[in-house]
């Protein structure tokens, strides 16, 4: 039967005293949270920097989301594992077994788990703006570094950090704004052959995309997503369950996730993403190369983050995105199959099901049910997830069996 | 707008300019301290040599607590930045178009911040750039920066 092998111990801890009237200083959960894991750390003898995973509850108090990577930037750790956790009482049991599993899967190698459970100072005098108003994924809590750092200056949201990240990107690479458009009229192209998609029957062109208003320079209109409403669901359960069901069974060989910060300001790069380490790592699990697989379905909810994503998951090398772009079709018909349902810019994105809509369209088309959009070769498939601002991803191959 | 700063500023007499201001913390409080002097003040870390943006509790390149509060040079350049033509929201829609802007100080660190005293079209990534103490209400002072 398959479970822990006993290749992952517990190193080390600490605990706080318990008391019924606080003595000591207030401090933010965030500043709890580091307290604990250099006492933690320091007690197994590990150096802070030789963490790479983390579980978390939802107490940090300053960060209502985000808060593995709210952690990770503040901690300064390049994670391959985060872990939230909503389990109440068992909370902390569930933290040590993912943990352990996680490492004998190889995802991490030092996981810091940690609760916090201390009084936080109360702020010195009622907020301007009130901590109920949260600018979007942007905390605007007391105490967090956005509330502080970022959103004073309008940095807020997620246009504005996309479009920092383009503009970055082409000042080192060049600035051939067309590729960025074609990434958008290509997937147009898969969208109108998807009747479900929001934008079924309305293809673009490269033109149309430049000529549509400028949010926040150099992204227009049409290389940002669409929110709307939606849905979806995956079940996932075991090959030799699987081998008796009316479809082909999809493996997942190989997986991969990464997280450096959760505002691009203080990201480790704007050209090396989070992605990077995140594919490799499912790559090599896979035991294939990118040139291997029959399709990609790379999360978009701006076309910059597929160019980057393209460069970073290995499809090209580092700057080469926009030639590369140029020299392939990415439509289902085309030599490179690059978000065969649409992607988020062309079927929509449905909150969170927007990025799911990713896995479907990989499955859909392994298992050979994706109608007129159906690819030739479909046994293999790369998909890619990003939260926050190129925050948090994580990528998957999957096989067709 | 009708508010007499200069583009770039938000314009005060503005009905929806209720800015979303920094309230300092105890960890934070030398850093707004050293802007309402015009200083900017960032910490060092004792223990590995680095500089710590923005102020923490521990190191984020050791997670050492031995940090020291240093004045350095409040200039930089430009790392990247980008031009908000709608507002990031609506608290913001008098500085529309909006310059928001990474700042590479001198010592290394990253900050946020807004350009001012310059056009959208001849902002350039590595432009040279020095700050701009801002006093906002509240007493509280925001670091821009306008061309070197």
């Amino acid at each position: 039967m398959p479970g822990l092998r006993g290749g992952a111990v517990i190193a080390g801890f600490v605990e706080r005293t318990p008391e019924r009237h606080f003595t000591g200083t207030p401090r933010f959960g965030l500043e709890q949270w580091s307290d604990l894991a250099a006492d933690a750390l320091a007690d197994a003898g590990i150096a802070p920097q030789e963490v790479d995973g983390l579980c978390c509850g939802g107490d940090t108090g300053e960060s209502p989301m985000f808060i593995p990577s709210t952690i990770a930037e503040y901690c300064g750790w390049s994670l391959n594992f985060a872990e939230r956790l909503d389990l109440g009482g068992a909370s902390s049991v569930g933290m040590v077994w993912r943990a352990a599993a996680a490492i004998e899967l190889g995802a991490c190698e030092v996981v810091v788990c940690a609760a916090t459970q201390q009084p936080r100072p109360s702020p010195p005098r009622p907020l301007a703006v009130g901590p109920r108003v949260t600018f979007g994924a942007s905390s605007n809590a007391w105490g967090s570094p956005q509330a502080e750092f970022d959103i004073p200056y309008g940095n807020l949201g997620q246009n504005c950090g996309y479009a920092m990240y383009a503009q970055r990107y082409h000042d080192e690479f060049g600035w051939d704004q067309r590729s960025r458009a074609k990434i958008v009229a290509d997937q147009r192209v898969s969208a109108c052959a998807n009747p479900d998609a929001v934008w079924f029957g309305h293809p673009v062109t490269v033109d149309d995309v430049l000529a549509s208003p400028m949010i926040a320079d150099p992204l227009h209109m049409l290389e940002i997503v669409m929110p709307c409403s939606g849905g979806a669901a995956l079940v996932v359960t075991s090959a030799e369950r699987a081998a008796r069901l009316p479809h082909r069974p999809v493996a997942v060989v190989g997986f991969g996730e990464h997280l450096t910060h959760k505002t691009p300001t203080y990201a480790p790069s704007l050209t090396q993403t989070p992605v990077g380490p995140a594919a490799h790592r499912a790559f090599a699990m896979a035991g294939v190369v990118p040139g291997d697989v029959d399709m990609v379905e790379l999360y978009d909810c701006y076309s910059i983050t597929v160019m980057l994503s393209l460069e970073d998951s290995g499809f090209c090398g580092k700057g080469e995105g926009m030639e590369f772009v140029r020299h392939h079709d990415l439509s289902y018909r085309g030599d490179f199959p690059c978000n065969t349902h649409g992607g988020q810019l062309g079927f929509g994105q449905p909150g969170l099901a927007g990025g799911m809509s990713h896995v479907v369209e990989a499955v859909r088309q392994v298992q050979g049910r994706a109608g007129d959009r159906q690819l030739a070769r479909h046994d293999l498939a790369y998909v890619s997830g990003t939260g926050g601002i190129m925050s948090e991803q994580a990528a998957l191959v999957l096989r067709g069996l | 707008m009708s508010g007499g700063r200069p583009p770039g500023y938000p314009q005060r007499d503005d009905p929806v300019a209720a800015k979303p201001l920094p309230v300092p913390t105890p960890t934070s409080q030398p850093y707004w301290d050293g802007l309402a002097r015009h200083e900017l003040c960032l910490q060092h870390c004792d223990a590995c040599d680095a500089w710590v943006y923005y102020p923490r509790h521990r190191c984020p390149a050791c997670l050492s607590d031995r940090l020291s509060w240093n004045t350095v040079d409040a200039a930089g350049t430009v790392y990247t930045f980008t031009v908000a033509r709608r507002p990031t929201a609506p608290p913001f829609a008098d500085e529309v178009p909006q310059i928001i802007a990474v700042v590479a100080l001198g010592v290394g660190a990253h900050v946020t911040t807004t350009l001012v005293d310059v056009a959208p079209e001849d902002v350039r990534i590595g432009m040279p750039v020095t700050g701009v103490f801002d006093a906002q209400g509240d007493g509280v002072t925001l670091l821009r920066f306008r061309p070197a």
